[in-house]
């Protein structure tokens, strides 16, 4: 059987940036295997701007951005294929790969997973009502319109305000369709506060929040949607129905990390991101699968997902030429008002940064991260935002023996 | 156009089924759907259960037919290539009430002349189906589950296959006796026949009216379902349905051939057959419901949700009352009425058709058609085959070598051969009936625009043309720039 040291499943922004930074580690044996015609992933669809600021100190569109880690693992000459989807990893790392040329197995001693996400759809939220044709979620609406010169609709009602809903608002109105309004069930955005600016204040757009769709008409086409006012459990109030006519429902609810390859590969994954459980060189609880990027957990930047690529390639490096890793039995555990933390596990031998999402808006508080009693980092914040990830480094220095870590927030 | 010997009025499971029937023998046959596609309503809208024939009042259609199906069903599975798994089913009881129920609901399946019938206890039940909540149940072993879509889809294209023609989008308006037979206008054309068979389903009384038999009360029972993800498949070896009366099986857990798990549906009575809208109190109240026998629902298992609508004939006193199969020569010579086939409908739609063959031979002799070909060539799903089968059907077509549904891993292969499906039919839905591209949890968020620039390109069909299910569900307005 085809021996490989790394396989990375997944060419988009995660995959990249880790074969990128395990080349510069000298792990050359590496063959990124990517399900779509090219590489960049969503990137692809992401034509707007506002990509690239906290990794290359500059503005770049979606393809833009990809387009430098392209041209890195193209002038490396790192291998990768593309028209190619793995059908299967088995616990014991070998890939099954469909391809117009046949089906290929490799075996792997490393396998870097690097899926990305899918959309939450309507299904999933069980929206009810009709299902007419126009109901979409905003990357399909992105798609259609960015890659496939198609226009879905002309009169618009957004449920959701996750960013990628919120630039398909602007998106759709530069394009001459018009956007009534956008709908959030939850009191607070979803999305960057940036977006709601770019995307819905220039464009007059109203947000209402704490509102959500309460049923969807239409046998063929949508022709409306019931909106309705919902109370502090998101319960849709009685009485606050409203009827709003429109031919398209584009949905910005949610993005779940793309983990069935994991699952079958027996690798555990956690309840809040829905990405695997790792520690700090971003193993997972199965030896030699990693995960990085939306498939872990999902990010609000792609900058961050780039980095925490280079920084996997690090554990993979070592894990390649080392046969393994050192342990990692120190638990992160979270207070409610945390909502996760990546890793889940860490040595306590090294620095490591936490990456964490607050589970609801807080103001002039403190993060503190603490082990056993000890206080061995913290964080003051003007303002936490659920939309917004969160760093805090700790230092090694800080850290004494195998006591579990606790992160908590003081308000 | 030539007059045809039969005009059949509606495509789905009955319909087809009978066009089947009816081109085993030297017919010019005609279907009259008015929907774009075979089972857009009721065929395709249900449990998916091929029923065991117990729980029908002993000497009715309803109960003669199941069992007859039900028998028939390997051999019509094999045949057409829709998937059938005779898993069994049980249905479970609690109280020593629940426990008479079911022995009556036995008796009267074994006076049916259904089979593999039997009361087991707690034990066994936990073996069968070791999340299903009860203290004892009836194990029906014959009963099964099929895919609806495929199975009315597989009945349709072997007719046509035999020389039956589809015209879709021809709903009928008017029926007119002439001396020679029947004048059938529709929202496309007119079409002229001997025979006549109403197997319009939910539109079975206004057929019924429009060929003068009038009378007939049909009431709408629209249920709704919820679907859950296939990694839930495994928790249901078999359907799990609560003790049920001869009129409702109740809300049940039904597990389908692709693994998924189906719940629902309520019964509640409609005369709108048009709205398959769902609530979300009734979502609330099936999740609710199946939990008591099957604890294992999760909202973060929901794909998605859906309703059926089953054509019911009652009586003035609103009783459901049995299949009604007749030819009513005083009013409507050379008319075969089908009124109120309703469930268990899509397990009796091969006896149905054999029984309106039997009618009409009781007014003419029916010449055989020696070149009849009962093997339909069902499309191969990659995803269900060995890795060695895998590899040699990308050797034979590399078009299996590119995943197209990743969610369902449904190949360009497999949607090549749906879009230039026998029955000419082109819609999104039609291509995800035929290989459950856009059916996965992702629910074609990766594929569809995929499936749709195939339809275009392949077809070469306009985007503004390209139809979600119905006539009037357009997806795109048109190009955003000029190419």
């Amino acid at each position: 059987m085809e021996k490989r040291d790394v396989v990375i499943i997944g060419g988009g922004p995660a995959g990249l940036a880790a074969a990128a930074e395990l080349h510069a580690k000298g792990i050359h044996d590496v063959l990124i295997v990517e399900r779509e015609k090219t590489l960049g992933g969503i990137l692809r669809q992401c034509i707007h701007d506002g990509f690239g600021l906290t990794r290359f100190g500059t503005t770049l569109s979606g393809p833009e951005y990809a387009e430098r880690f392209i041209r890195e693992v193209m002038d490396k000459g790192i291998p990768f294929i593309r028209n190619a989807t793995v059908l299967n990893v088995s616990r014991d790392k070998v890939v099954t790969i469909a391809s117009e040329d046949g089906l290929r197995k490799i075996q792997a001693r490393a396998v870097i997973l690097t899926m990305g996400c899918r959309e939450r759809t309507r299904g999933a939220l069980g929206i009810p009502g009709e299902r007419p044709a126009g109901v979409f979620t905003a990357g399909v609406a992105q798609a259609y319109i960015n890659l496939y010169n198609r226009m879905p609709g002309k009169e618009i009602v957004i449920l959701g305000s996750g960013d990628i809903g919120m630039i398909m608002a602007r998106r759709l109105t530069l394009e001459g369709a018009h956007v009534q309004a956008v709908f959030e069930i939850q009191p607070i955005p979803s999305g960057l506060p940036r977006n709601i600016e770019q995307c819905l204040n220039d464009y007059g757009i109203p947000l209402y929040l704490s509102h959500t769709i309460t049923s969807i008409h239409g046998n063929e086409r949508v022709t409306g949607v019931t909106i309705s006012e919902v109370d502090d459990h998101l319960q849709p109030i009685p009485g606050t129905e409203k009827e709003y006519s429109c031919d398209t429902v584009i949905l910005s609810v949610g993005l779940i990390p793309e983990n069935e390859l994991s699952i079958d590969a027996g690798i555990s994954l956690d309840p809040r991101t829905r990405g695997a459980v790792v520690d700090e060189y971003f193993q997972t609880d199965q030896e030699g699968f990693f995960a990085a990027g939306n498939v872990l957990h999902v990010h609000d930047l792609v900058d961050f997902v780039s980095l925490e690529a280079e920084k996997l390639a690090d554990g993979v490096a070592e894990y390649v030429k080392n046969g393994s890793l050192p342990e990692c039995p120190v638990a992160v555990h979270t207070s409610p008002d945390i909502n996760h933390t990546v890793p889940q596990k860490i040595s306590g031998k090294q620095d490591v940064d936490l990456t964490m999402r607050v589970s609801k808006k807080l103001e002039n508080c403190v993060i503190v991260v603490r082990q056993g009693d000890q206080v061995v980092a913290e964080k003051r914040m003007k303002k936490a935002l659920p939309a917004e990830m969160i760093r805090i480094p700790v230092k090694k220095e800080m850290l004494t023996g195998n006591t579990e870590i606790e992160v908590s927030v003081l308000c | 156009m030539k007059p045809f010997d039969v005009l059949i009025i509606s495509g789905g499971a009955v319909g087809s089924a009978t066009a089947r029937e009816l081109s085993r023998y030297r017919l010019k046959i005609g279907v009259l759907e008015k929907n774009l596609d075979v089972c857009y309503e009721t065929s395709g809208r249900n449990s998916g259960v091929v029923h065991g024939g117990f729980a029908y009042d002993s000497g009715t259609w309803k109960a003669k037919l199941c069992v007859e199906g039900n028998q028939g069903m390997d051999q019509l599975a094999k045949e057409l290539g829709f998937s059938f798994k005779r898993c069994g089913k049980v249905l479970v009881g609690k109280s020593a009430e629940d426990r008479e129920s079911l022995k009556r609901t036995m008796a009267q399946g074994e006076k049916n002349g259904a089979t593999g019938l039997r009361l087991i206890e707690k034990e066994e039940l936990n073996r069968l189906v070791p999340a299903a909540v009860g203290e004892f149940a009836m194990f029906s072993e014959r009963s099964g589950i099929l895919d609806p879509f495929i199975y009315t889809i597989s009945l349709a294209e072997n007719a046509a296959q035999n020389g039956v023609r589809y015209f879709f989008d021809n709903e009928v308006t008017a029926i007119e006796q002439k001396e020679d037979g029947y004048e059938v206008t529709t929202t496309q054309g007119t079409y002229h026949s001997r025979w006549v068979v109403n197997a319009a389903g939910l539109g079975c009384g206004k057929i019924s009216d429009l060929l003068g038999i009038k009378g007939y009360r049909v009431i709408g029972s629209k249920g709704d379902y919820i679907i859950l993800d296939r990694r839930t498949g495994d928790l249901l070896p078999m359907p799990v349905y609560p003790v049920p009366s001869n009129t409702y099986m109740g809300i049940h857990v039904t597990n389908t051939t692709d693994g998924n798990v189906i719940i629902g549906p309520n019964a509640e009575n409609v005369t709108d057959f048009t709205y398959y809208g769902v609530p979300q109190e009734n979502m609330d109240y099936l999740a609710r419901s199946a939990s008591d026998i099957w604890p294992c629902i999760k909202k973060g298992d929901y794909i998605r949700n859906y309703s059926g609508i089953l054509p019911k004939w009652v009586d003035e006193n609103g009783v459901i009352q049995d299949f009604k199969i007749e030819i009513r020569p005083e009013i409507a010579p050379n008319a075969v009425n089908l009124v109120g086939i309703e469930s268990p409908g899509l397990t009796a739609a091969v006896p149905i058709g054999r029984q309106v063959v039997r009618m009409i031979q009781e007014y003419e002799k029916l010449e055989e058609n020696a070149d009849f070909n009962p093997v339909r060539k069902a499309i191969i799903r990659f995803e269900e085959q060995d890795d060695e089968t895998k590899a040699r059907l990308i050797k034979e077509n590399p078009d299996y070598g590119e995943v197209v549904c990743r969610c369902e891993k449904v190949t360009k292969a497999e949607i090549l051969e749906a879009i230039h499906n026998p029955l000419g039919v082109h819609t999104m839905t039609g291509i995800k009936y035929r290989t459950r591209s856009m059916m996965g949890r992702c629910q074609g968020g990766y594929c569809q625009m995929r499936v749709a620039k195939m339809i275009e390109d392949e077809l070469g069909i306009p985007e503004t043309e390209i139809r979600y299910a119905r006539q009037n569900s357009w997806i795109f307005t048109g190009k955003v720039r000029e190419e």
